[in-house]
Order: structure tokens, then C-alpha cells, then sequence
């Protein structure tokens, strides 16, 4: 009697295993089919915040960023970045179904693709309106198959395989969804993406003043921001990996700062410029995202509104400065947004941690978030400078000055997304 | 009284808006427009199939002004409107007959 009832227990034991092991593949796919609508979500910020004679450009730019980084990352980028192997990985290349562990591999793999294609489609908008095609699909597989999974090794190296010791990893580095591997990576490329490229034409007045250039389509944008913040619960509460009730509570936090940027960057805006900006408050919303993106499984309810609303703070700061004073032309604030508040997460992430690394003080916690920073700030711009250096002396990086007045859709890809509007003379 | 009708490459209106205003001109009218002369248009494409957009975008910047002003502006406006290209647009010069200020009623010179 006592024998049949252990083999009942262990059986339910197994069963309850078994129910776990489907249910983390269940969530965490359907937080990568949510990171995946973030595609959308940038294709329509971008697109809004472009001239109209640019807009279809931008859209290609996005389809075509994660379908590059899709072939490239299963082939080359997961390996690297979840493969066995310390400063880099070095095994599961083409992601084949005779690895140990198939079914867990490959969800992973999905859920691993969107975020790399996150890092990738953020420069889309920091290049847009300039940027010859054949070069941005240069680009975009070139960072999905090297430059983000070797530092994001760094800081994720061992959620595949745990026999793995990714030095960051080892140092204590908290960075729970991508506020740095994701989001400061694809920010900071995008920066150097703008540099190489110069300014739109007409962006800065003889006197260096800047000129805007409205973007085509604020409603557009708004509902790219609203896709954005929808994505966003997958990509943190996502980043469990595991149906597990932590999950809501990311939920909460990512909320909370999502929330309080968009009013960080309202009061800001309202405050610097006089008016409750629509742009910069959509702006505010993405920045309280991308800052609440390390820390959000790791820190209290009050620390979440603190850490979204600075965000919202710097990202309007930095809007202004990279226009005014560094004059650099990122159309839609990419830097801004994913590049500053990247770092301002991450380093948010020690500065507020509830929980810090064993035998590591406060101070130290915040060390070692700087410390990652930087490291991944030295790899993404020593890479990004060579590949941007690299295809600008070789394909060209950019249009022609007569392409850019007629317009990068018409240049590029002989369309008009209004064709039935053709009383579109953009400024320039 | 004399009828200044420009038309303009979109991209020279903010230029030729300062130069303008350096002579002293504080008011234009500007019309959007779509035109061709030796300039053609270029071609679009809609899912594999050609298409021919043969208006250029332009626009045509007009201004009222008094006689002697007007070898002036015209002067100007080349300096500014000039690249060599064919494209770079045409200056029409009209008399105008009378100019009358809506809100006063003034007519003549007065009114510009």
C-alpha cells in the first residue's frame, strides 16, 4: 500500500515537472511573438517621425533588418552569444534539432531572435532618410551576427548553458532584460550610424542653427509607441524565460516606469520648451521603458517610478543637446532614447537593486554595472566605428545629395508611399 | 507696381525667404505646384509595374513690388535659385494694375 502510493507521488511529481517545463515554453514564446510586434512598433515610430518621402524607406529597413538578422543569428550570432565558450561562444551554429535539450533550444533561439533584432532595428531610425539600402543591409547583418552577441555573451553567456562563466556574469552584472545588451547597443550604433552619415539635408542652417524637419505622421508615431509599450510586457516579463509568478511583478514595474517617463519627459518638455510636447512626451514613454529594462525584476515599486521618470527627464535633455550642441541628425531620438537611457537603466538596475550580488556592497553593485557599461561601450564603438568606416570606403554609406532631394523612396526603391497625395513637397 | 511670379526647386524656398527679406521684402504668397518643362519627371514602380510621375514638384513664390525694386529682386532671386541644372525654374515679371489693402480699404503702393 505505502509502495503504491510513493509511485503515485513521484508519478504527480513527474506530471507537475512536465506541466512547468511546457508551460516556460508556452510563455516564453508567447513573449517572443510580443518582442516580435515590437518590430512594428519602431516601423511605425520611425516611419511617423520621418518626412513622407522617406517613410517607405524607413519600412523596409525594418522588415528587412530582422530577416537578415534572423539568417544571421542562426547561423552565427546565438552560438556566439549562448554557445559554449567564456569571452564567446562557440557551439550550436545553425541551430540544429540534434542538440541536447532540442524543444528548449529553440524556443530560446526565438526568443533570443526578436531582442537581437530589437538591437538592430533601433538604428533603422537614426539612420533614417540618407542611408543607401544595400549598405543598412550591410549593417544589419553584420551586428546580428557578431557585434551584439559577443557582448551580450558577456552578460547573458550562461542562460543556455550553464556550465558557462561569462566574466560579467561572474562579476555580478545585472542587467535582467537588455537595458545595455539590447537597447544601449543599438542606441550607440545608431549614434555612430549618424556620425558617418552627416546630417539630412537642411537639418542645420548656414548659422548651424538647427532646422527641424517635422515628422510626416504624428498619429502614426503614437500608435508605434503604444505597439512599443504592448511588446515591452513580453520583453521584460518575458525575460523570466519561465511561467513563474515573478512575472506580474514585472509587469508592475515595467508599468510603473513606462508610466512615469512619458510624464517625466511631459513635465521636461513643458518646462524647457513651454509646451506639452507630443513628440517628446512619446519619446518619454519609450524612455521609461528602456530605463526600467535592467532592473525590473530586481527592485521595489517606488524605485520603478524613480527610474522611469528620470528617464523621461534625460531623454528630453538629450534630445536637445544631440541637436543642438553636438548637432548630430537622429531623426527620431534613437540615441536619446535607447543609447542615454540604456545607460541610466543599467546603472539604475545597482543603484536600486533589491537584491545585489554575493558579497557585493552597494557601491560595489554600482561599480560593476559602470564597469559593464563601459565594456560594452568600448566593444560596440571600436566595432561599429570599423563596420561603418568599413562600408562607407567601400558600398558608400550614403545617397546621393540629388537622391536625397527627390527622396530616398523614389531614389531608392522608386515608390511614394502617398502616391494619391502627390502634392507632397516635402522642405527638403 | 510691379507682379514677381517665381517658380522655385522646393528645397530654395527657405533660402530665398531670407535673401527676400534682406531686400526688404516682408510679405509673399507661395503656391505649391507641380509642372515639367526640360526637366522631366521619373519613375515609379507599384509592385513590378512602371509608372511615369511626370509633375515635378515646384513652387511658385509670388510677390507685388514697386518698379525700381525689381531688377533687384530678380537679381537676387537668380543668385539664390542657381545650381546649373536644368530645373532651376523661371522668373515672370507682370504690371499690376491696383492693389488694394482689405482691412483699410488703402489703395496704390500704399497697400503693399
Amino acid at each position: 500500500m505505502e509502495e503504491l502510493v510513493a509511485v503515485g507521488v513521484t508519478e504527480a511529481v513527474q506530471a507537475a515537472v512536465l506541466i512547468q517545463v511546457n508551460l516556460n515554453i508556452v510563455w516564453t514564446l508567447i513573449a517572443a511573438f510580443l518582442v516580435f510586434f515590437m518590430q512594428a512598433g519602431f516601423a511605425m515610430v520611425e516611419a511617423g517621425f520621418i518626412s513622407a518621402k522617406s517613410a517607405g524607406n524607413v519600412l523596409m529597413k525594418n522588415i528587412l533588418d530582422f530577416s537578415m538578422g534572423a539568417l544571421a543569428f542562426w547561423a552565427v550570432g546565438y552560438g556566439i552569444m549562448f554557445g559554449a565558450g567564456n569571452f564567446m561562444g562557440a557551439s550550436h551554429f545553425f541551430v540544429s534539432p540534434l542538440v541536447e535539450n532540442a524543444e528548449w533550444v529553440f524556443t530560446f533561439f526565438v526568443f533570443q531572435l526578436v531582442f537581437a533584432a530589437t538591437a538592430a532595428t533601433i538604428v533603422s531610425g537614426a539612420m533614417a532618410g540618407r542611408t543607401k539600402f544595400v549598405s543598412y543591409l550591410i549593417y544589419s547583418f553584420v551586428v546580428t551576427l557578431i557585434i551584439y552577441p559577443v557582448s551580450g555573451h558577456w552578460a547573458w553567456g550562461d542562460l543556455l548553458l550553464d556550465t558557462n562563466t561569462p566574466w560579467l556574469v561572474e562579476l555580478g552584472y545585472i542587467d535582467f532584460a537588455g537595458s545595455s545588451v539590447v537597447h544601449m547597443v543599438g542606441g550607440v550604433l545608431g549614434l555612430i550610424g549618424a556620425i558617418f552619415l552627416g546630417p539630412r539635408l537642411g537639418k542645420y542652417r548656414k548659422d548651424g542653427t538647427s532646422q527641424p524637419i517635422p515628422g510626416h505622421n504624428l498619429p502614426l508615431a503614437a500608435l508605434g509607441v503604444f505597439i512599443l509599450w504592448f511588446g515591452w510586457y513580453g520583453f521584460n516579463s518575458g525575460s523570466t524565460t519561465a511561467g513563474v509568478p515573478e512575472i506580474g511583478y514585472i509587469a508592475l514595474t515595467t508599468t510603473l516606469g513606462a508610466a512615469a517617463g512619458t510624464i517625466g519627459a511631459l513635465i521636461t518638455s513643458w518646462v524647457t520648451l513651454k509646451v506639452p510636447d507630443i513628440g517628446m512626451t512619446l519619446n518619454g514613454a519609450l524612455a521609461g521603458l528602456v530605463a526600467i529594462t535592467a532592473g525590473c525584476a530586481n527592485i521595489d515599486p517606488w524605485a520603478a517610478v524613480v527610474i522611469g521618470a528620470v528617464g523621461g527627464v534625460i531623454v528630453v535633455l538629450s534630445v536637445l543637446f544631440v541637436d543642438r550642441v553636438l548637432k548630430i541628425d537622429d531623426p527620431v531620438g534613437a540615441f536619446s532614447v535607447h543609447g542615454v537611457c540604456g545607460i541610466w537603466g543599467t546603472l539604475a538596475a545597482g543603484i536600486f537593486a533589491n537584491d545585489l550580488a554575493d558579497g557585493v556592497t552597494r557601491l560595489g553593485q554600482v561599480g560593476v554595472q559602470a564597469i559593464g557599461i563601459l565594456a560594452i561601450l568600448a566593444w560596440v564603438v571600436v566595432t561599429g566605428v570599423i563596420l561603418f568606416g568599413l562600408i562607407k570606403v567601400t558600398v558608400g554609406l550614403r545617397i546621393s545629395k540629388k537622391e536625397e532631394i527627390l527622396g530616398i523612396d523614389i531614389a531608392e526603391h522608386e515608390a511614394d508611399c502617398y502616391p494619391d497625395f502627390r502634392k507632397d513637397f516635402t522642405k527638403i | 507696381m510691379k507682379r514677381i511670379e517665381t517658380v522655385i526647386r522646393p528645397s530654395k524656398l527657405h533660402d530665398l525667404k531670407t535673401a527676400l527679406s534682406g531686400l526688404g521684402i516682408h510679405g509673399l504668397t507661395v503656391f505649391e505646384a507641380g509642372g515639367f518643362g526640360r526637366q522631366r519627371g521619373h519613375k515609379e514602380m507599384f509592385r513590378g509595374n512602371e509608372y511615369d510621375v511626370d509633375l515635378i514638384p515646384k513652387l511658385v513664390v509670388v510677390l507685388v513690388t514697386q518698379d525700381e525694386l525689381v531688377d533687384k529682386i530678380i537679381d537676387k532671386i537668380i543668385s539664390v535659385c542657381y545650381t546649373g541644372e536644368v530645373g532651376d525654374g523661371k522668373i515672370f515679371v507682370s504690371t499690376i494694375d491696383e492693389t488694394v489693402r482689405i482691412r483699410t480699404g488703402e489703395r496704390g503702393e500704399g497697400a503693399m
